[in-house]
């Protein structure tokens, strides 16, 4: 059978502009191409501006998830500040970062991936009471009789496929979607409690934040998180369940690299240590993190800087006729290795190492209910289990960490910003492990980068030809269809792409596409 | 919530007369929505240029009405790549459909800038014969077959922070663009999702509501929508109260607020759901919806603006402080500090001319002030 080729151009629901492009022979992929088709360039805007500034506007690379590259931007001026947040500072940064977990971890499962499994036409069956699945329904079913052509959008149309037959099911998901609309929103209200505003809060600065702390904001924010925490365990986790069990092949579908980073996060304490704990497996061997093996690579990518560079030395030169280049996107690596970072990088490095036993309780009931290894983890659905398990224990840990907060004491620790210094800043998103690094001189940012989740997942062929996990993750994946590719979307949005954060791939000398982050 | 108080009375009064966009749109409005679907639903094409995707995201935390109920009864969302089901060319089909069948009722909404530089190839969706299909020949071809064009979010308003000095894309905002059609503009970063909820009812109720010079809605962003004016820590200016650190209570002119020239009413409104708002967190407004956000090249978002003088309080260059202690003590009838606020917000005005002068503005920025001279 002749090789087919396969573009799905715009991928969508994920954030941003993402193209993914597939070789298909005998019903395999073996060969792909992730092209990120949009570029800002942040890092140069954010030249010589008051380091005051990186706050705010990093978080505007995002606005699925301002608040981790908020947290990326005051670690790093913490960081060349020399300045440490009070605790009330430190927990309410956490808080809010916790609280933008909860909200994009919802927002990927319902409103992102679920449409690729549950079949959103089982509503036109729905024979109970619910008011807001019987307004759906009629709403769909009158466009569908009067035969208008957009009828069910933004829902249809869609690519036909094996989509989950259970009527229960599909039916608990929609009503779940719709639900979860409210509560992620409830998610940004406790984010905008302590942050001012979301997307994009108001009150991160070096030393702590500017929110000032009265009772009735602890209040409000733990009353939401009780009710979302009963949203998480009651419906987001069976959910998650009842779909993994309907598709065991995802579970050996979409592996990827198979090696994961993770810089660890959400500060517990005042001397480094953290509630997500660091590390890389790789090679089947843990080992600790350390940030000087981070390099970015550039001989793919349209940039006329020097590759292998850190982060800090590295440089945003766009060179878009570099010869041999083929995307916008740096190739970050650790230590020359290709790794996926994002909850399942979390879930697998927090496993090995046994750091954290509700997780590890957690993960090996699901496998023993589900009958699957732990390897079985690395996979398509292993992504959607980890995410939804590790949302479960922050969400509760939350909770302790509001109980702590105290309103009499400061949230903020005077800074006086350097004439010249450097920062780096390492934190996780809720899509994985992101770094932000800074340059001061003169008072002014002289260098700034961001290294994002998505550059680490979506990035291109490094200087050695390695492929970046998206791309391995597709390779040997079954294609039933070619008009209908459902499987690309389910593999890709495992990952929960963020390309307003990164991305642009070529195929051989020619030229696919432009896309990078930041 | 969507209207404003004056708008309901001239609406119940059957006077939009004075409304002239209102009345040229209106009639045609109302059948292109009506035979779209029979139930007055508006047809809506959401286009993401050099977007964050932090406007369609505010867009859904809309609270009341929810954003279920936005979708059934208030729009037909067609495209939007943030939420629907369609991926790749059939999703792209869309539009070609809805250009070639529904030309002329649909309204297409905007969110990020649109890149110039390099053929537009900074941002693409798409490909045709291989060639990647720009945002702005999308824009453009969208923008001809619609009914009206609405730009949410400050990058497709005024550039935002993709056109910050150097604009190293050519980012420009949508109504740079889009030509003979008209542009309401949503500026904010991001917009309330009520501003962007509440202009599509009014579109397709009432058609397209009153604008001010800058195409901005006067009901979310007119002259008395001044932060400084509505603040709820205005007390705190008043008697000279300002906080020095962040945490601290009291006015926070002295950590950089622009509330004196920013316009929006989340003063009043609040933010999501109306549980704080920018300056009520303690985190200084820094001026989101305004065309000179973010500023240009060697500004600070937290640069304290600059004294200003108050008219009755001779030979007094009053920075904020003094301001503050000179009404507080009431010494001045008929002063406002009001009017301190505009005197401050004009010198703003003037101190930020000539530092974009001396930095390089950037050219969007430049060309709305001559707009605003004309």
């Amino acid at each position: 059978m002749a090789k087919q080729v396969v573009i799905v151009d715009p991928l969508t629901r994920i954030e941003g502009h993402l193209k993914i492009k597939v070789e298909v022979e005998n019903g395999v992929v073996t060969d792909a191409f992730s092209s990120g088709e949009m570029f800002r360039g942040w890092e140069i805007i954010l030249k010589d501006r008051s380091p005051l500034d990186a706050p705010p506007i990093a978080q505007r690379i995002c606005g699925v998830c301002p608040m981790p590259h908020g947290t990326g931007a005051i670690l790093a001026l913490d960081d060349a500040f020399d300045v440490k947040p009070p605790a009330n500072g430190r927990i309410i940064r956490n808080l809010m970062l916790g609280a933008e977990f909860i909200h994009s971890h919802l927002l990927h499962f319902y409103h992102l991936s679920a449409l690729d499994f549950v079949d959103i036409t089982a509503v036109l069956n729905y024979k109970g009471m619910d008011p807001k699945l019987n307004k759906i329904k009629d709403w769909v079913k009158a466009d569908l009789d009067a035969k208008v052509a957009s009828a069910g959008a933004p829902f249809l149309p869609r690519y036909e496929g094996d989509y989950i037959q259970d009527a229960d099911v599909n039916l608990q998901a929609i009503s779940n979607y719709i639900k979860a609309l409210e509560v992620r929103r409830k998610a940004h209200e406790m984010l905008a409690i302590f942050g001012g505003k979301i997307p994009h809060c108001q009150t991160l600065f070096p030393g702590g934040v500017a929110t000032i702390l009265d009772l009735d904001k602890i209040v409000a924010f733990r009353s939401r998180l009780s009710e979302i925490r009963a949203f998480i365990d009651n419906q987001y986790i069976p959910d998650v369940v009842a779909v993994a069990s309907l598709y065991p092949s995802y579970f050996k579908i979409g592996r990827g690299a198979g090696n994961f980073l993770s810089y660890g996060g959400f500060p517990i304490d005042d001397s480094g240590n953290q509630y997500y704990t660091s590390g890389v497996y790789a090679d089947g061997n843990i080992s600790e993190f350390d940030a000087k093996y981070v390099a970015e690579f550039v001989k793919y990518s349209k940039y006329s800087s020097g590759s292998g560079l850190y982060p800090l030395d590295g440089e945003t030169t766009p060179d878009a006729k570099k010869s041999g280049a083929y995307s916008w996107l740096k190739a970050p690596r650790y230590n020359g290795k290709v790794v996926e970072v994002g909850p399942l990088a979390r879930a697998i490095i927090t496993y090995i190492k046994g750091t954290d036993p509700d997780l590890k309780n957690l993960l090996d009931s699901a496998l023993t209910m589900l009958g699957l290894e732990p390897e079985d983890l690395i996979s398509t659905m292993g992504r959607h289990a980890a995410r939804a398990l590790e949302l479960k224990l922050l969400a509760d840990k939350m909770d302790e960490w509001a109980d702590e907060l105290d309103p009499g004491k400061p949230v903020h620790t005077k800074f006086k910003i350097p004439m010249k210094s450097d920062g780096m800043g390492l934190t996780e998103a809720s899509r994985g492990s992101l770094g932000h690094w800074i340059s001061i001189d003169n008072w002014r940012i002289e260098n700034y980068q961001a290294v994002v989740p998505t550059t680490w997942n979506g990035g291109p062929r490094d200087d050695s030809g390695n492929m970046g996990p998206y791309e391995q993750a597709l390779i040997g994946a079954p294609i039933a269809d070619v008009n209908n590719p459902i499987e690309v979307g389910r593999i890709i949005r495992s990952f929960d792409p963020c390309l307003a954060c990164a991305v642009h791939i070529m195929e051989g000398d020619r030229e696919i596409l432009k896309f990078r982050v930041c | 919530m969507l209207i404003s108080r004056k708008r309901f009375l001239q609406i119940s009064a059957g006077s939009i007369a004075g409304i002239a966009l209102s009345n040229l749109w209106l009639p045609k409005l109302l059948s292109a929505s009506n035979a779209k679907n029979g139930k007055g639903r508006l047809p809506i094409i959401w286009f993401q240029a050099q977007a964050c995707s932090g406007c369609p995201v505010s867009f859904i935390d809309t609270e009341y009405p929810g954003v279920d109920e936005v979708l059934i009864e208030v729009i037909t969302l067609e495209f939007n790549p943030v939420i629907m089901g369609a991926a790749g060319d059939q999703a792209l089909g869309v539009i070609d459909r809805m250009i070639t069948e529904e030309s002329g009722k649909y309204i297409l909404v905007v969110d990020g800038s649109i890149p110039l530089e390099e053929d537009g190839l900074y941002c693409a969706v798409g490909e045709k014969d291989e060639k990647p299909i720009t945002a702005l020949e999308w824009i453009n071809k969208i923008a001809v077959n619609a009914l009206a064009v609405v730009a949410v979010g400050t990058c497709a308003t005024w550039g935002g922070i993709p056109a910050a000095p150097p604009n190293p894309t050519g980012a420009v905002p949508a109504s740079k663009v889009v030509k003979d059609k008209p542009v309401i503009n949503i500026p904010g970063c991001p917009p309330h999702p009520d501003w962007m909820v509440g202009t599509l009812v009014n579109v397709l109720k009432y058609g397209i509501p009153e604008l001010d010079s800058l195409g901005r809605p006067i009901m979310f962003f007119g002259p008395e929508k001044l932060i400084h004016d509505n603040c709820e820590l205005r007390q705190y200016f008043d008697t000279g109260i300002f906080a020095k650190d962040f945490g601290d209570k009291g006015c926070l002119y002295e950590l950089g607020c622009k509330g004196p020239v920013a316009h929006c009413d989340v003063s009043t409104r609040g933010w999501n759901s109306g549980v704080s708002w920018c300056n009520r967190s303690g985190g200084p407004c820094i001026g989101c919806t305004e065309p000179f956000f973010p500023g240009g090249t060697g500004s600070g978002l937290y640069e304290k603006l600059p004294g200003a003088e108050v008219p009755g309080l001779e030979k007094i260059n009053a920075s904020a402080n003094t301001i503050g202690i000179a009404l507080g003590g009431a010494v001045v009838a008929g002063i406002g500090a009001h009017a301190a606020a505009r005197m401050i917000a004009t010198k703003y005005r003037q101190y930020k001319d000539e530092k974009n002068r001396e930095k390089g503005t950037p050219y969007i920025l430049k060309e709305k002030e001559e707009e605003e001279d004309k």
